[in-house]
């Protein structure tokens, strides 16, 4: 016997269900006059600083069905690559881009749409940069855990062919199932969660 | 960017790694849904890197005063919702055992009747015209939070023939990095139908059930108004940086 490490255990996680949009986009589902708007509805304003993007997002079953009761939530950088956040050291990101959105996906078409601008390239632990990506996290009826993954860009290919984190997947057919089509000036991503195009899901 | 009024420092460490046999796993057949949204390959792992590592901040300025009283956020004036009165309250802790300062937690649920204010809900319990059924709240220095509600009825769904869901509160918790982002749900002692529920099923370790489980706290109730259910949260916990492995010299 040695002495116990005593640390508690994360929370084990439970699904988001059918109603998440009661708890974290009230407005949405039509209960209003409690929160003035609802949460990482809108990204940017005039003064943001960068090119400014759509992101079309689809989350797909394993029969091809888009979900119509899920929420996405997206985490990205700046335009020159500085995440809004307290544990960013290498600088202080554009005041007027907060980073994070979050959407549900429409009930009869399962679209999200994110109003948003290009992140810049952020490095990765080893001082490389990385690909610009915008950082995913999926919940719904019958997902149990919180799925992460990112979204690349289809223009970005150079910089995508030396990004660390796409050079780990080993069965490279399924690389591009995290690079977003540009269509305009909007970025098209399904999201597959089964079945033979299933999405690359991130343990990290 | 530090937080502004803050004079902590801002912690760096990568987190620690999530033991997935504790949660749930992605395929529970007892829980229909999870059939065809379950991912079946294997997950990419790798150590964070900034994009996990970071996350959003949110401020006292965006919460509203009533935004932690469900009884009330959604009530005429003058009105309250119908239920058993009850306060929630407890700490967001990290793996560490430390606090979690700062995290926006944001709870829903269905009414005293087991209904949800949802067009999608289309159970015969009736609507609470006086709630509506979400909160959110910020944790203070230590990690302390705590909300006003009335205790959830339990509800039948659609997934077996008779199946029916133990009165619960949804969860969703914000930490200091995207990584630690966590959707929960809270159940209350005693309660028989836990242990029926086949999405609390889905959870193999009885120890990680029970940790979902807020006990009765007498302590905390208020005489003659409310009864309290003590509910402590725990997000990964995060490696130290003092002995960051770097190259030798630096
Ligand atoms: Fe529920």
């Amino acid at each position: 016997m040695a002495q116990p490490l005593d640390r508690p255990k994360e929370s084990p996680s439970q699904t988001a269900g059918p109603y998440v949009h009661i708890g974290l986009t009230p407005n949405f589902c039509g209960i209003g006059g409690v929160y003035e708007n609802d949460l990482g509805s809108a990204m940017v304003n005039e003064r943001t600083k960068g090119e400014r993007i759509e992101l079309r997002i689809r989350v797909l079953d394993g029969t091809g069905t888009p979900l119509k009761d899920a929420l996405i939530e997206i985490w990205q950088a700046d335009a020159d690559g500085l995440y809004n956040s307290p544990a960013e050291l290498r600088g202080t990101a554009d005041p007027n881009f907060h980073g994070w959105g979050r959407c549900p996906t429409d009930m009869e078409t399962g679209l999200c749409i994110f109003e948003t601008i290009k992140p810049g390239r952020v490095p990765f632990r080893d001082g490389r940069l990385m690909a610009p990506h915008i950082t995913l996290w999926i919940v719904a009826r019958g997902i149990n855990l919180g799925l992460h993954t990112r979204l690349y860009f289809s223009d970005e290919e150079k910089a995508n062919a030396e990004d660390p984190i796409l050079a780990r997947i080993e069965h490279r057919v399924r690389v591009p199932t995290l690079i977003a089509e540009r269509e305009g000036n909007a970025y098209v991503f399904d999201v597959h969660l089964q079945g033979e195009k299933e999405t690359v899901f991130f343990d990290s | 960017m530090a937080e502004p009024g803050s004079n902590r420092t801002p912690e760096t460490g990568a987190f620690f790694q999530r033991d997935r046999q504790w949660h749930p796993p992605a395929f529970t057949p007892g829980y229909k849904s999870s059939v065809l949204r379950s991912p079946q390959k294997a997950l990419l792992s790798f150590d964070n890197t900034l994009s996990e590592l970071t996350g959003p901040v949110f401020g006292h300025a965006m919460i509203g005063e009533r935004d932690n009283d469900l009884i009330h956020n959604f009530a005429k004036p003058g009105e309250s919702a119908i239920g058993e009165r009850i306060i929630v309250h407890g700490r967001v802790l990290d793996e560490r055992g430390v606090g979690v300062p700062g995290a926006l937690l944001e709870f829903w649920q269905a009414n005293a009747g087991g209904r949800y204010r949802h067009k999608k809900d289309g159970y015969l319990a009736p609507l609470d015209p006086n709630f509506g059924g979400c909160g959110r709240t910020l944790t203070g220095e230590d990690g302390a939070y705590a909300f006003r509600t009335v205790r959830p009825g339990p509800y039948p769904w659609p997934n077996g023939p008779n199946d029916w869901r133990p009165a619960h509160i949804h969860f969703s918790l914000f930490g200091h990095g995207f990584a630690q982002r966590l959707i929960t749900q809270m159940y209350f002692e005693g309660d028989p139908l836990i242990w029926r529920c086949p999405i609390v099923g889905g959870i193999r370790d009885k120890a990680a059930v029970e940790a979902l489980i807020a006990a009765l706290d007498m302590q905390s109730t208020i005489p003659m108004d409310a009864l309290a259910y003590k509910f402590d949260i725990v997000l990964r916990g995060r490696r130290s940086t003092l002995f960051e492995n770097r190259p030798e010299g630096n």
